[in-house]
């Protein structure tokens, strides 16, 4: 078994290989530290890596498969990203606020993947507070892309699906409030699903927006998504949002029978602002559904362009009202010699965040403040029940809806970051379904001049399950997932 | 809606923020652009919608009030940048 092999195997295999005794977790380990080592100096995927921990959780593992006690992902190295608080284990969410902050506690994801027996390798950099759809907000600096490492690899998730693209671990986590993990996934080239909100308990993960933020796996295949999402999901006391349904088995459920299966193209996704390359590769993906026995039917979604105007508005108002914890009192970034209360308050957070941060918080505690509060917060409140019938009404006649993740391919460092509106737009077509609350995957549909796009799935409420399988199936009759990035020019 | 630098600088007050009197012309221009960016809200009729606080309309789940957790006050103490004997430390606040 080669490096290589292993290196770019995926969960699935992996397990099998495994459980066959073909490798030991140990080894698989020493292959993935061994990678974080060679890539991550070029691509600064990681901001913490754990060997001594993960070399012993995988030590442990190795015993229980020999026992033949292990459960789904016993001895698979995993890669947080560094959003989920990790009991012992530095969680920066990628601020100098939280430079040197070392949760007391686990996040229930993070002890639901540990019972699960995953190997946990480090953490992934990320996006300030995820608030970016670039990683260049990040304190420790930007990501690259590892399909060009002179572009972006998309954002707040930036770093998990860098490190995943380039089999640093064959399993990450992400967090998408606005878009977060599909759109790095569609810039990267890797599968990354967001569950509906309330399938995946927030606590111990760093807060932004409390009615937006939903976690999630990224990996190489759809497959590996369904099995990470058992292992992530259920109800959980310690998150009153936390839904209370059953956990599927959504691997042992897959189904790649698409027969009958009606997929909504909304008009107002495809329409003339559709960048043509992104448009050609979505709708060949899409016509693979097609052939596999999936209905294309046009659909209309009449208040989508309302989605950028009112996630601004709520996500920074719930930001700006989670991130006042930060005071320089009881934890995080302390400014040095602060004259009074007052100014330990004021220097501390403004020293402490970055400048997107501090503009969502500016932005957030103005539509909140007195006055304005039922022009901006209750106004977007309304809209948002709005833009959420338009998809309760689409779901009348359609199983799942189909759009581009992202307006285009990786674009490169600075393009953006300069104009807060543009950057904005690059979350056009995944914001409204964090507002409905729905599950939303990112599939590989191809390449554009050598960088990955891909095509995002939106499913009912609490149906993960059909666009995995939607996913799975276009993964069987097409190899877009298999791209991987040349990684001989981020080792040299 | 037009943003003054008074108005920023009011609302980074109320956020506990500071802005340099040399970025203050760059913040007002951006959080201006984000205003504008999020005024479309008004070209659309609301009339007797329903705000949406939470996407499936959930109702507050409540637990019962009980212990569940050991006290770990060291370590979650060990996280504050001063502390001494137990109790966060802060300038003087009374004199």
């Amino acid at each position: 078994m080669t490096d290589s092999t292993l290196l770019h195997a995926s969960v699935c295999h992996l397990r099998q290989l495994l459980q066959d005794r073909a490798v030991s977790s140990e080894e698989l380990t020493q292959a993935c530290l061994k990678q974080i080592n060679v890539a991550n100096e070029a691509l600064n995927a990681v901001i913490t890596v754990c060997p001594e921990q993960a070399l012993d959780s995988a030590r442990a593992a190795d015993s229980k498969l020999a026992k033949g006690e292990s459960k789904s992902l016993t001895g698979i190295p995993l890669l947080h990203k560094d959003i989920f608080c990790t009991r012992g284990v530095r969680t920066t969410c990628g601020s100098r606020m939280l430079e040197h902050f070392v949760p007391a506690y686990d996040a229930t994801v993070v002890s639901k993947m540990k019972a699960e027996g995953v190997v946990m390798l480090g953490k992934c950099n990320m996006d300030e507070f995820a608030m970016g759809s670039s990683n260049e907000t990040s304190f420790f600096g930007t990501v690259k892309n590892p399909w060009d490492l002179s572009c972006v690899p998309g954002g707040s998730s930036g770093g998990s699906a860098a490190a995943l693209a380039t089999g640093m671990a064959p399993l990450v986590t992400g967090t998408d409030t606005g878009g977060s993990i599909r759109q790095p996934a569609s810039l990267c080239g890797v599968t990354g699903l967001k569950p509906t909100y309330g399938r995946v308990s927030r606590l111990g993960i760093i807060a932004f927006a409390s009615s937006l933020d939903q976690a999630g796996p990224m990996a190489r295949t759809a497959e590996d998504c369904a099995l990470a999402l058992t292992a992530m999901a259920g109800m959980d006391d310690g998150d009153s949002t936390s839904a209370n349904l059953p956990v599927p088995d959504f691997h042992g459920a897959l189904n790649p029978n698409l027969q009958g299966l009606r997929i909504g193209l909304p008009r107002e996704y495809f329409n003339d602002d559709l960048n043509a390359d992104v448009r050609a590769r979505v709708m060949a993906a899409l016509s693979e559904l097609e052939k596999a026995g999936a209905s294309l039917i046009d659909i209309d979604l009449p208040h989508s362009h309302y989605a950028i105007a009112t996630y601004y508005v709520i996500a920074p108002a719930e930001a700006s009202a989670n991130l006042a914890r930060y005071d320089g009192v009881r934890f995080g970034y302390r400014c040095e010699q602060p004259s009074d209360l007052e100014d330990l308050y004021l220097r501390s957070r403004s020293e402490g965040f970055g400048e997107e941060v501090q503009r969502r918080i500016l932005v957030g505690t103005y539509a909140l403040s007195a006055g304005f509060y039922d022009a901006y917060f209750n106004k977007a409140q309304q809209v948002r029940r709005v833009i959420t019938e338009d998809f309760r009404r689409a779901f009348e006649q359609v199983d799942v809806i189909a759009g581009p993740s992202a307006p285009g391919v990786a674009f490169p460092f600075g393009a953006k970051q300069q104009d807060p509106i543009a950057m904005y737009m690059e979350d056009i077509y995944t914001l409204a379904v964090n507002l409905a609350g729905l599950p939303g995957l990112s599939t590989p549909a191809g390449l554009i001049n050598g960088m990955p796009v891909g095509l995002q799935l939106i499913g009912k409420p609490f149906d993960e399950q059909t666009i995995l399988n939607a996913a799975h199936r276009l993964q069987m009759d097409t190899d877009w997932h298999s791209a991987r990035p040349n990684l001989e020019t981020i080792a040299s | 809606m037009s943003v003054s630098p008074q108005d920023v600088e009011k609302v980074a007050l109320l956020a506990r923020l500071t802005i340099s009197e040399s970025d203050l012309p760059e913040v007002t221009e951006r959080f201006a652009r984000v205003l504008g960016l999020v005024d479309e809200l008004n070209t659309i009729d609301t009339q007797d919608v329903v705000p949406m606080s939470n996407p499936h309309d959930m109702e507050q789940r409540l637990r019962p009030d009980a212990v569940t957790r050991s006290n770990e006050r060291e370590a979650l103490m060990a996280s504050a940048p001063s502390q001494e004997q137990g109790y966060f430390l802060v300038p003087k606040v009374i004199d």
